[in-house]
């Protein structure tokens, strides 16, 4: 990043521990079932595992063929069979049919089926139903966290944002628990965790819960600050159209698992091309975080730079190319063929992304967050729907409007729908349906009337009651207040103002100048003030649910400087490439180093693809 | 040291010693005559079952129950059955066997607890005789039947009765049987006449011992060791033959002289001495018979009764109660007389010492100069654990400190053990709680074990007591005491519930690995579900509550718990429970109050159970989701009319549910399924499920412009749209003649700026620019952008004077070829700027 940092920054813990323990302890239960074996393995969890353990240690523990679970009759010979699954009833009933069509087949095989990262009662219950509980041995791989990258954690369940947040399923909850749990213990203790959200209060529970049954650990804390945080908080952030380089290669080809798939139009030529993206990637690590319109500059100076090196040779002796050949420039070739995938990459984003219809789609978004010609963005967002241009995208401007107006006028919200529906079909009543009870997307109606009783309420009995009822409402007409957050967190500066984006001034240089993300803007101002306090009205704007626990592991003395300037926030649903690029950009400016630890990475559209239903 | 010695009568090589434990606290009158005795074993306690002393058919056995020490413990009427035998099992509790073959048992304090029965056979053909032992696996029962069959229970706790073979011949009761425990099998031995057999599960296998020489002799008695491994056999001869239980090795057989039957005969053999020695009782006179011409005889006053014990045999009679052993080789050595032992020197030295004798000096050196301090020392403390006396045994303890004084480098565990072990042995074995156990019998017991039957007898402060003092950890010691107590507490039926549960947590607290649900399981099975309920409130695992809550029947209770735990497996325990308990219309109107229970049950039911999905929401009312309901299911319908059948029903729901715009959307849908469905089959065009949208652009691309007119009306689709749609698919077509005819049907909603771009889009610049001139002035320089003409777009930008739109067309041209419009807009701007 073309601006100063701050150099007393401390360093990362290593995270690459945590895959060597999901790793033994996936070959201790492969151990359990000795002999040749079948493995198949859910599809979301391919390339996770892929990332724990390659082929060739799954063959040294006699894995003998590897399927995808596909959900269709099995055709192996083995009499082994091993399921590697996520505990979902529809994985449970698939292989279910399997030994019911073998038990008919008068076939007998053994079976086993390893739940990742942990078996609910709910698929034990299944197959006791279908009538085969004895005959499969079950067991868990309590593979809970995947390091994407040296400050990403990931728990790879995207499916915890629509449980938890749209189905009230709160299953997960102790899975984010133990995912806390098992990072307290290798790398805690942890000195004080701050949070906001419902669920993110009951992860902090179940923490404590099972922190209490185990050891306490005395040795040196790497992580001293924990930052939870739920995704309903802020919807606003990850709703927006991403422009930094990271975001916006998600929202374009989307990474998947940390790695992406670079179409033949970015590769210029035949094949598509798997890349990892992390910090290995050195071109990757200098332009991850840039905002596009720096991107090819920043790639430009890097090919000049690299033709430089590469000009080295000439004048050199045999000797010193000898030593260049053998040392330097496998690493300029590797660094040479990465340059030019990320400049295919860039090339073929500003072809889509320098259209017209996208900066009017920026410049639509940026209307909607500065409250700003409200009537026309509806008319652009009604032109979009017409004119068929994204399902996703419609919805996503359709929610956008929605969070920063507090709800839609009911003529504009009805018209809006309708359209919506003819245009891309009447299925979306239930999207409709599940997007209202998110509150991503709801009509203006009784949300005044609502307050006005509420404070009415207010007067009458005492505070702790007036905020469960508070909580009541809120519930029952989810507001975002997103016009009163950003005037009391100044998250829109002033508009016509010039913003630099080569030397950004604040975190709002993710989203071109225009908006400083709530979920980062929230962290900052905690650990600037170490806890709530001041920051009342904003969390009664945010319906409450803040907290501040010490995690009660030992003495403050004990602690180093260094682990209290490392963060580790966890987000509950999932967050997006851009919010980690601001977080990033805090911990520069501020000394600090944060960890993501997310169920998910999201963007816009994973976030609303979650909300469809899929029918058929 | 003559007194320690004058108890001690010597056999073969060993000697013999008879030491009283108690003075009998309780007051039998007639001795132990007319009754029957059961002594448990490992000092346990003792039970009394008393004949009735009028011989009336109305008077009833007395049965009663003491420690060693005499103290009573319980008494009460005997009103069941004949009892043909009693005997203790390893928990302390009393067994009693009756004639019809079934056995009571009964606690420590005489309480009953449950019955059961030997096999029904023993109803007709009744009890003759029966054993009680105790062996591996636990305590078992041996009985012999009227048809003198043998019927064995190896474990009490887990009956399984097995019959055991006829014996051939057999037409009486055995002259004497017993049962052995041999290579993990339960065997009986009997002797019928002068014939030895062996019953094992299978077969009856007639033996006779090795080298046994008064063959034609009849055995009329037969006694096991404690371990099962040896075999004593008395002949009405006055022979008694030792040897191995498997009668193959005999050890020796001596001659006793006496012709009369022995009324009891034991052993009494301490694990790893050489001499191996029975003790044979009669009325009024015992004998020590060992392999030696010698016995030892002792007279007894009154009526007595032998328990054989690990080490020692004791002997209870109706005022005292004796510990008979062989004096262990330590001892021995050191309080022979005129030992040189270096222990008994030590003692020696010790004693002087305590006199202020320079004698001591003199003792102590003859050991140093042996350089054998170090085993004496060992001897004394060995020594001090084989005594009762506390005082013998602070003698040969302090002479043992003495001694250490003189060493360096003398491991101090062995002292420091002993000493506790004798402190905990001298508490209990003291006359109040009266169990008289020796060190070798403690340490084959375990403290474990000695806690529990402390617990058993409810002496909870003494056992509390031992666990601290023997600093065992919490979990194991003084927590499980307090546990047991707890239950013990729940039991008192004549406190209220609140004062029990008050005090169970006062004194339980937080104390670590208390269970309170295991507490509160007892309360339960004792009938107290309320207090239970209290209890259960003080467990801080809410997993741990929720089983008991459901086993009591309190589901409400247990899924609020449940929910309260935030463990969703747990809730959805409760829930699967209460599915299976509860009818339909009281388990979802309990969801109803449930949230979270209700929406994971919802998550389960639309993977598993739609239709019990739709009974939820039907229960409720909720017309929304209802509708919501059935349309999804329209959309996993393959067929129409089953498609078109859900959306009616989804209609009705919305309209309930006053939804009236879902219901119109709904009812729309089944009218363009309709329309599509017509159109398939008059014109062959495949569309059905596609959106109005893509409707109409099919119909535009195929041509159908009247149909699609129709669905443009019908569907009152707005203006823009459809203008919008219709330019689209034209241009597709790249039917521009009619894109212009339609142009000028009326004045386009949508501008024209889309009909320039829509053209550019498909490379037609010719046919754009037709539409540049149409455009509205303010979208004018874009769409002369768009068709390349920056000429135009100066041209307007600068009649516009718009700084904006100026720029915007500087970005477009470039300095060397559009110089003359480049200097154009930048003069325009300038003015601009001037004014």
């Amino acid at each position: 990043m073309a601006h100063s940092s701050r150099k007393d920054a401390p360093d990362l813990p290593d995270f690459s521990l945590l895959k060597r323990i999901a790793r033994d302890q996936l070959i201790y239960l492969l151990e359990q079932l000795p002999g040749k074996k079948d493995l198949f393995i859910e599809a979301d969890l391919m390339s996770p595992l892929d990332r724990i353990a390659n082929v060739t240690t799954l063959k040294e523990h006699e894995v003998d063929k590897l399927y995808k679970v596909d959900h269709k009759p099995v055709y192996s010979t083995s009499d082994q069979l091993c399921f590697l699954i996520r505990p979902r009833i529809q994985t449970v009933k698939w292989i279910a049919d399997i030994v019911n069509t073998d038990k008919a087949a008068g076939k007998l095989r053994s079976y086993k089926i390893i739940f990742s990262p942990q078996k609910f009662y709910v698929c034990e219950a299944v197959l006791e139903e279908q009538g085969i509980y004895g005959d499969v041995s079950t067991d868990e791989w309590a593979f809970h966290l995947l390091p994407l990258d040296d400050d990403i954690i990931s728990l790879e369940l995207p499916e915890f944002f629509r449980d938890n947040f749209l189905e009230g399923d709160q299953r997960w909850v102790t899975t984010a628990g133990s995912a806390l749990h098992l990072l307290h213990s290798v790398y805690g203790p942890f000195s004080k965790v701050y949070g906001i959200g419902r669920c993110a209060k009951m992860v902090y529970e179940s923490w404590r819960e099972q922190g209490k049954e185990g050891e306490k650990k005395t040795a040196q804390s790497e992580i001293g600050t924990v930052f939870l945080v739920d995704r309903d908080v802020d919807f606003v952030t990850p709703l927006c159209s991403q422009v930094v380089y990271e975001g916006l290669v998600d929202d374009i080809f989307r990474i998947k698992c940390g790695s992406v798939e670079f179409t033949p139009d970015v590769t210029s030529s035949e094949k598509s091309v798997k890349v990892m993206l992390n910090s290995q990637d050195k071109v990757f690590g200098e332009i991850r975080n840039e905002h596009f319109s720096n991107v090819f500059g920043l790639l430009s100076q890097k090919a000049r730079n690299l033709q430089t090196a590469y000009d080295r040779r000439r004048g050199m002796d045999i000797k010193q190319m000898k030593t260049f050949v053998s040392e330097e420039l496998k690493g300029l070739k590797q660094e040479h063929h990465l340059l030019s995938l990320h400049i295919g990459a860039s090339e073929s984003m500003v072809k889509r992304k320098t259209k017209q219809d996208f900066q009017e789609l920026l410049k639509t978004e940026h209307s909607l967050l500065e409250g700003f010609e409200i009537r026309e963005c509806i008319s652009y967002i009604e032109e979009h729907i017409n004119r068929q241009v994204s399902m996703i995208d419609s919805l996503r401007l359709l929610c956008l409007l929605s969070l920063t107006e507090n709800g839609l006028l009911p003529k504009d919200y009805r018209s809006l729908k309708a359209q919506y529906l003819q245009s891309y079909g009447t299925e979306h009543l239930l999207t409709f349906a599940n997007l209202r009870q998110l509150g991503l997307l709801v009509e203006q109606q009784a949300g005044e009337t609502l307050t006005v009783m509420e404070s009415k309420v207010g007067k009458l009995v005492n505070d702790k009651t007036v905020g469960k009822l508070t909580d009541a409402f809120s519930s029952l007409a989810k507001k975002s207040n997103f016009r009163a957050l950003s005037k009391r967190l100044v998250l829109v500066p002033k508009p016509m103002e010039e913003y630099d984006l080569r030397t950004p001034r604040d975190m709002a240089y993710i989203f071109s100048g225009a908006y400083i993300p709530l979920s980062c803007k929230l962290i900052e101002q905690v650990l600037e003030r170490e806890g709530w306090t001041g920051l009342e009205e904003v969390t009664r704007l945010l319906n409450g649910n803040e907290f501040v626990g010490s995690a009660g592991g030992g003495s403050e003395s004990g602690r180093t400087t260094d682990s209290r300037r490392i963060i580790l926030v966890m987000f509950l649903g999932g967050c997006s490439y851009s919010e980690i690029s601001a977080l990033r950009f805090l911990g520069k400016e501020k000394g600090y180093k944060f960890i993501v630890v997310t169920t998910a990475v999201i963007n816009g559209a994973r976030l609303l693809e979650a909300m469809l239903d899929n029918y058929g | 040291m003559a007194f320690v010695t004058a108890s001690w009568n010597p056999l073969g090589e060993a000697f013999y010693r008879k030491i009283e434990l108690y003075e009998m606290g309780w007051n039998l009158r007639e001795g132990l005559r007319n009754c029957q005795i059961a002594a448990a074993p490992y000092g346990g306690p003792i039970a009394l079952l008393k004949e009735p002393q009028r011989s009336s058919p109305s008077a009833r056995p007395q049965l009663e129950i003491y420690t060693s020490s005499g103290s009573p413990m319980a008494s009460f009427m005997w009103k069941s059955g004949v009892v043909k035998q009693l005997g203790w099992t390893i928990s302390d509790d009393l067994l009693c066997v009756q004639e019809d073959g079934t056995v009571l048992v009964y606690d420590l304090f005489g309480s009953f607890k449950r019955h059961f029965s030997m096999g029904n056979e023993l109803v007709q053909s009744h009890v003759l005789e029966a054993k009680i032992f105790h062996s591996p696996y636990g305590t078992g029962i041996a009985v012999l039947s009227g048809a003198y069959r043998f019927i064995l229970a190896t474990n009490i706790e887990d009956i399984k009765l097995r019959r055991l073979p006829e014996v051939p011949g057999l037409q009486g009761v055995p002259s004497c049987w017993t049962v052995l425990s041999q290579d993990r099998q339960t065997k009986v031995l009997l002797a019928n006449g002068s014939d030895l057999y062996i019953l094992d599960n299978t077969a009856c296998t007639p033996v006779s011992p090795s080298g046994f020489s008064s063959q034609a002799t009849n055995i009329i008695q037969v006694a096991g060791s404690f371990s099962y491994k040896y075999l004593a056999l008395f002949t009405d001869s006055g022979h008694v033959w030792m040897g191995s239980a498997n009668l193959k090795e005999k050890l020796c057989e001596v001659d006793t002289k006496m012709r009369t039957p022995p009324s009891q005969m034991a052993w009494c053999w301490r694990p790893k001495s050489q001499q191996p020695s029975v003790v044979i009782m009669w009325e009024k006179y015992l004998l020590v018979v060992g392999p030696c011409k010698d016995t030892i005889q002792y007279n007894l006053d009154n009526e007595s009764v032998l328990v054989p014990e690990l080490d020692s045999v004791r002997i209870i009679s109706g005022t005292h109660h004796e510990l008979l052993q062989e004096v262990p080789a330590v001892s021995e050595e050191i309080f022979k007389i005129a030992s040189m032992a270096p222990g008994a020197l030590l003692l020696e030295a010790h004693k002087e010492y305590e006199k202020e004798s320079q004698k001591a000096d003199e003792y102590l050196r003859e050991i140093k100069e042996q350089d054998r301090l170090g085993d004496a020392v060992k001897q004394c403390v060995e020594a001090a654990g084989y005594e009762h006396e506390p005082e013998t045994q602070k003698m040969l303890l302090r002479a043992a400190s003495f001694g250490k004084c003189f060493l360096s480098n003398f491991r101090p565990e062995q002292f420091v053990c002993t000493c506790r072990d004798l402190r905990v042995l001298n508490a209990v074995r003291d006359y109040t709680v009266g169990i008289p156990l020796t060190l070798q019998q403690y340490k084959q017991m375990t403290v474990q074990v000695l806690i529990d039957r402390l617990v058993y007898r409810k002496l909870y402060p003494l056992a509390i007591e031992i666990c601290r003092y023997l600093k065992i950890p919490e979990y194991q010691g003084v927590s499980r005491v307090l546990k047991h107590w707890a239950c013990c507490k729940v039991q008192q039926k004549e406190e209220a519930d609140e004062v029990i549960a008050r005090m169970v947590s006062l004194k339980l607290g937080e104390t670590a690995g208390i269970s309170y649900s295991d507490i509160a399981a007892r309360a339960y099975e004792c009938g107290r579900t309320e207090l239970a309920i209290k209890l259960l409130e003080f467990e801080p695992r809410s997993g741990e509550q929720v089983p008991l809550l459901l086993k009591m029947k309190r589901s409400q209770l247990a899924l609020s718990k449940a929910i309260e735990s935030g463990d969703t497996d747990l809730v959805y325990t409760v829930v699967t429970y209460l599915k299976n308990e509860m009818n339909r219309g009281d388990f979802f109107m309990t969801l109803r109050n449930q949230p979270i229970a209700l929406s994971l049950y919802r998550q389960f039911c639309k993977h598993q159970e739609q239709d019990t999905l739709k009974d939820l929401f039907n229960q409720d009312d909720d017309h929304q989701e209802l509708g919501n309901f059935y349309v999804r299911a329209s959309y996993q319908e393959g067929r129409l009319d089953t498609r078109m059948s859900c959306l009616q029903n989804a209609m009705d729901e919305y309209n309930k549910a006053k939804n009236e715009f879902n219901a119109k959307a709904t009812e729309e849908e089944m009218r363009l399924l309709r329309f599509q469905r017509r159109l398939e089959e008059e014109k062959g065009e495949r569309m059905v499920g596609c959106s109005l949208q893509d409707t109409l652009h099919c119909l535009l691309i195929v041509g159908l412009h009247k149909q699609a007119e129709q669905l443009y009306k019908d569907f009152r689709v707005p203006d823009k749209r459809y203008w919008w749609l219709k330019l689209n698919a034209l241009a597709e077509k790249e039917d521009w003649e009619e894109m212009e005819k339609f142009s000028k049907t009326k004045k386009s909603p949508i501008g024209y700026l889309p009909f320039v771009d829509v053209c550019m889009k498909h490379h037609n610049k010719y046919e754009a620019r037709k539409y540049v001139s149409k455009v509205t002035p303010e979208q004018k320089v874009k769409a002369h952008i768009a068709v390349g003409d920056l000429e135009g777009a100066a041209d307007a930008a600068i009649e516009r004077r718009n700084e904006g739109e100026i720029s915007l067309v500087l970005s477009h041209c470039s300095a060397t070829t559009d110089r003359t419009i480049v200097d154009r807009l930048n003069r325009t701007r300038a003015t601009a700027g001037k004014k």
